[in-house]
């Protein structure tokens, strides 16, 4: 049901626009050219921004260094009630949607879908954003090099989301 | 201090590589990190041109005012430093509401939109104004009611119920959501 709501939404909200737009005597296609006319440099102006973050995280992940940092954590884990297997996600989560993704599919593989680890990793994927990708792309397409506190409210909202998608799913799924 | 943390990713990268004795990794991770970078931005043409087409269209016609109208006193209250009328206020609502439904493709376009035209009113260009950290913040932990990709990858995997996660998830990203702008707050105070 809601997949197949999440499959008509964006199409009713083209046809609405666009009837909307020639109700309303608007010259649809001029005015969509003028819009779009400045699509190419937005998306080519972030290059720079995007290259040098996601450079430093493939190195970080890549590495190796990451899995370290997770192996580091795990006692902390164990004495939140956290399951270990789902901190390599968190870890990715703000750093590469796509990896987290991958992260998310293979747990769920591992442990099913309705297992509590894969609901937990469902619920985190579904949650949080891809913090250093949003803050490069955003910033980087108006040339901002000084993010000030923007990281910093960035990832305690990750970390706060991490948290609550375990527990909130524990009391919900949880035995 | 991102410096501190972008160079903070890379050293630490290197000295994992160089322990395990593969310092090959790391040449072929930045160039592969690169080429995802820049095969990103270039995927992003056709989305964004699109998008800020159909945006115009909806200035045009008077859809981003009505709905500017409506949630005015949102903007006010998060966003002082926008003049009121002002065109900023309708990217960055229609940017939430494509992130609150989830869609995240129109959400991006809309967003961009919204930096520059916050970027026109940021004395300083090479320095996040308040308001653009705001904007992040709403924006990395906005409140997400339809988590499409996921329950379409829960599907593929057999859930029983593959939509169940939808109300924890909207619970989590609503506690991440309050404190996220709880702790905007607080850096704005600070006048960090």
């Amino acid at each position: 049901m809601i997949i197949k709501l999440g499959n008509w939404l964006l199409p009713l909200i083209l046809f609405f626009v666009i009837f909307y737009g020639m109700l309303k005597k608007v010259e649809v296609y001029e005015t969509f050219l003028e819009g779009a006319k400045d699509g190419f440099n937005t998306a080519i102006r972030t290059i720079p921004y995007l290259v040098g973050m996601v450079v430093a995280i493939n190195i970080f992940f890549e590495s190796g260094a990451l899995k370290v940092l997770a192996l580091g954590l795990n006692p902390l884990l164990n004495k939140l009630g956290i399951p270990a297997e789902v901190l390599p996600h968190a870890l990715l989560r703000p750093l590469s949607g796509g990896a987290a993704l991958g992260v998310a599919a293979k747990l769920m593989e591992a442990y099913g879908p309705d297992s509590l680890i894969g609901r937990m990793v469902s619920t985190m994927q579904g949650s949080s954003d891809t913090t250093f990708y949003v803050l490069a792309l955003y910033f980087g397409s108006v040339g901002i090099k000084k993010f000030r506190y923007a990281p910093y409210v960035g990832l305690i909202a990750d970390f706060t989301t991490f948290l609550a998608s375990v527990f909130v799913v524990k009391i919900f799924f949880g035995t | 201090m991102l410096n501190y943390l972008w160079g903070g990713m890379v050293l630490l990268g290197c000295l994992a590589a160089f322990w395990q004795g593969k310092p090959e990794l790391i040449v072929k991770a930045a160039l592969e990190g690169a080429k995802l970078a820049v095969d990103t931005a270039f995927g992003l043409v056709s989305i964004i041109t699109f998008w800020l087409g159909i945006m115009r269209i909806m200035e045009e016609s008077g859809i981003v005012e009505n709905l500017s109208k409506i949630l005015a006193p949102l903007i006010r209250l998060l966003f002082p430093e926008i003049p009121p009328g002002h065109p900023a206020e309708g990217a960055i609502l229609l940017n939430l509401s494509a992130n609150i439904l989830g869609l995240g493709n129109a959400a991006t376009p809309f967003g961009l939109k919204a930096m520059e035209e916050l970027s026109r009113l940021n004395p300083q260009k090479d320095t996040a104004s308040r308001a653009m950290c705001t904007f992040l913040a709403l924006n990395t932990s906005a409140i997400t009611l339809l988590p499409t990709t996921i329950i379409g990858l829960r599907q593929k995997f057999g859930a029983a119920s593959p939509a169940d996660i939808v109300i924890p998830t909207f619970l989590a990203t609503l506690i991440g959501f309050t404190l996220a702008l709880i702790a905007d707050y607080f850096f704005k105070k600070s006048r960090w």
